[in-house]
């Protein structure tokens, strides 16, 4: 019966064993094919080589999407701090206002905060009426950051909040009781026991934010190029697939190996569901 | 301290809604620009259905997401049967790093990968045209498939094996404890595993951008579409009817999960966690 068993349990997964060779591994390794070949299907480093023109390109896109995680850092740390603080039945209704904002689509959130910016939009009228000059906010690198940020905002805040109601309170009165000040508890007893949160939060905004090309089109007014932009714009065409595959491998390798160094951060091995 | 932490929440969250009411609002305006209201109109709900194409891409959304979530639910479960019960510690790691590619791959990067396999095969076999809506369930299945088995796996975990020892000993075959003791006691992973699978295939542009094809077009895609160029205004309708929806849905599910008290978490799409 045992062996009956174990081989009822091997057949289950076949399916998905086969699934995931087909559909998970070799598109992995039909990007490599042609990150690696030429349009005649011969070996070649040229695509990889020519990688350096778009240097300018990767470097501004790690720089706009650090500034936006940092940002989102900054301003969702402390709002999952109060979220956390407040009463239990404000905490449920915050809790679905937080998470309404993720079941949009990013196309639509991003298309609203469009509305809002835009050339002859409520801001720019706003401030026209209020007899400032007239601003240009599409376009800029300041709309594209802002993007990004309101975007992802709550996909920082959700598992930072998550992993600070988890806190044990009992912590917090021993530290209190063993003389550590409020300010001192924050640092020394609740940043250390958030830290599997923060890390899930920076991961969930950072690797989106380095990898969009929605908000860069229609926030950037077309004239940006971002990473996402550049493997978009390769693929629109079969003839430049070979280079769009080595763009997109580079920005697999970066990401995996900066979701590496983040996850030396926190020594929870555990998995950050939120 | 206590007023500063509310305003401060007050604040964050009015400027997260800000845009989102700007466009509920604007969808009624009747001149047709963002810089005044000037008047009440249902004329671009109106001008939203005049075409039949939206209603045709909500169609094949619902259509693609049905199909997909269920697919990815039962490799899912099978999968995560067999991975919960192996005892060969290697093979349980190989299956969970597969596993964990398409969550911690940007969505760009899976789509670009999953489109280079469909042209490459096309190109291998002599097919044209092989974009549509089959490479958009493969897609959809397998980027669905790490949630379904990440919900799944933890349930397993916490099953009573005894149970299981206890239905073989009384001549089940392992297909009748499967169905009749396993699946039973997972189920909540089950549902969770489903429910999340359907409205991230409801809710995917980015990978559904690479492997479509302009004859299957799903809502967001659509969406896309329309707003490439200019502003709108029955896009703004659009939104705001997918707004409201997510709305009464989600506060659907919390009145009904208010009331049982263990309802399973609902749980979001993280990039980068680990199964464990």
């Amino acid at each position: 019966m045992k062996s009956k068993r174990s081989w009822f349990e091997r057949a289950a997964s076949s399916p998905y064993i086969v699934w995931s060779a087909l559909f998970i591994i070799a598109p992995l390794l039909f990007v490599a094919y042609f990150a690696f070949t030429d349009r005649d299907g011969a070996f070649t480093f040229e695509n990889i080589l020519s990688l350096s023109s778009y240097s300018e390109t990767f470097v501004m896109s790690l720089g706009f999407s650090l500034i936006a995680t940092t940002v989102c850092l900054l301003i969702g740390y402390p709002l999952a701090y109060c979220m956390s603080r407040t009463s239990e039945r404000s905490r449920s209704i915050l809790m679905v206002l937080l998470m309404l904002p993720m079941w949009i689509s990013l196309l639509i959130r991003t298309y609203s905060l469009m509305a809002l910016l835009d050339n002859g939009g409520l801001v720019s009228t706003f401030l026209v009426n209020i007899g400032l000059p007239k601003l240009t906010f599409i376009g800029t690198d300041g709309a594209v950051i802002l993007g990004m940020i309101y975007d992802f905002l709550p996909y920082m805040v959700l598992p930072i909040y998550t992993s600070l109601v988890k806190i044990d309170k009992r912590y917090l009165e021993a530290s209190a009781d063993l003389g550590c000040n409020s300010i001192q508890t924050l640092f020394k007893v609740i940043f250390p026991l958030t830290t599997p949160g923060v890390v899930s939060g920076v991961t969930m905004v950072f690797v989106p934010s380095i990898s969009t090309f929605y908000i860069s089109q229609k926030l950037g007014g077309g004239s940006f190029d971002l990473i996402g932009d550049t493997i978009e714009r390769q693929f629109q065409n079969q003839v430049t697939y070979h280079t769009g595959a080595a763009v997109s491998l580079v920005m697999m390798i970066l990401i995996l190996i900066s979701l590496a160094i983040m996850n030396k951060f926190s020594d929870n091995e555990e998995a950050i569901i939120v | 301290m206590k007023f500063l932490s509310r305003a401060y929440i007050f604040i964050i969250f009015a400027l997260l809604y800000a845009p989102i009411l700007v466009v509920i609002l604007f969808s009624f305006n009747e001149s047709g620009n963002l810089s005044s209201f000037s008047g009440f109109t249902l004329y671009w709900y109106k001008d939203l259905f005049r075409s039949g194409e939206a209603i045709e891409a909500l169609k094949n959304s619902l259509i693609l997401a049905l199909s997909s979530s269920a697919l990815a639910t039962i490799l899912g479960t099978l999968a995560s049967f067999s991975i919960a019960h192996s005892k060969n510690k290697y093979y349980q790691t190989v299956m969970k790093s597969v596993t964990n590619i398409p969550m911690m791959n940007p969505d760009i990067v899976t789509g670009v990968s999953m489109m280079l396999l469909f042209v490459g095969a096309a190109l291998m076999f002599k097919l044209d045209n092989v974009l549509g809506f089959w490479t958009m369930l493969i897609a959809h299945t397998t980027f669905n498939l790490p949630y379904v088995i990440l919900s799944i796996l933890p349930k397993f975990k916490q099953m009573d094996k005894h149970l299981i020892e206890a239905a073989l000993d009384l001549g089940c075959t392992p297909s009748q404890t499967f169905f009749k003791i396993e699946v039973p006691a997972i189920m909540p992973g089950i549902i969770s595993g489903l429910m999340m699978s359907f409205t991230l295939s409801l809710d995917d542009f980015v990978i559904s951008h690479f492997v479509s094809s302009p004859d299957f077009k799903t809502l967001p895609l659509y969406i896309y579409n329309q707003t490439a160029h200019e502003v709108k205004f029955s896009m703004y309708a659009l939104c705001t009817l997918i707004i409201l929806t997510i709305l009464v849905l989600l506060i659907a599910v919390n009145l009904a999960g208010s009331r049982k008290k263990d309802r399973p978490r609902k749980q979001k799409r993280v990039k980068g966690a680990t199964a464990k």
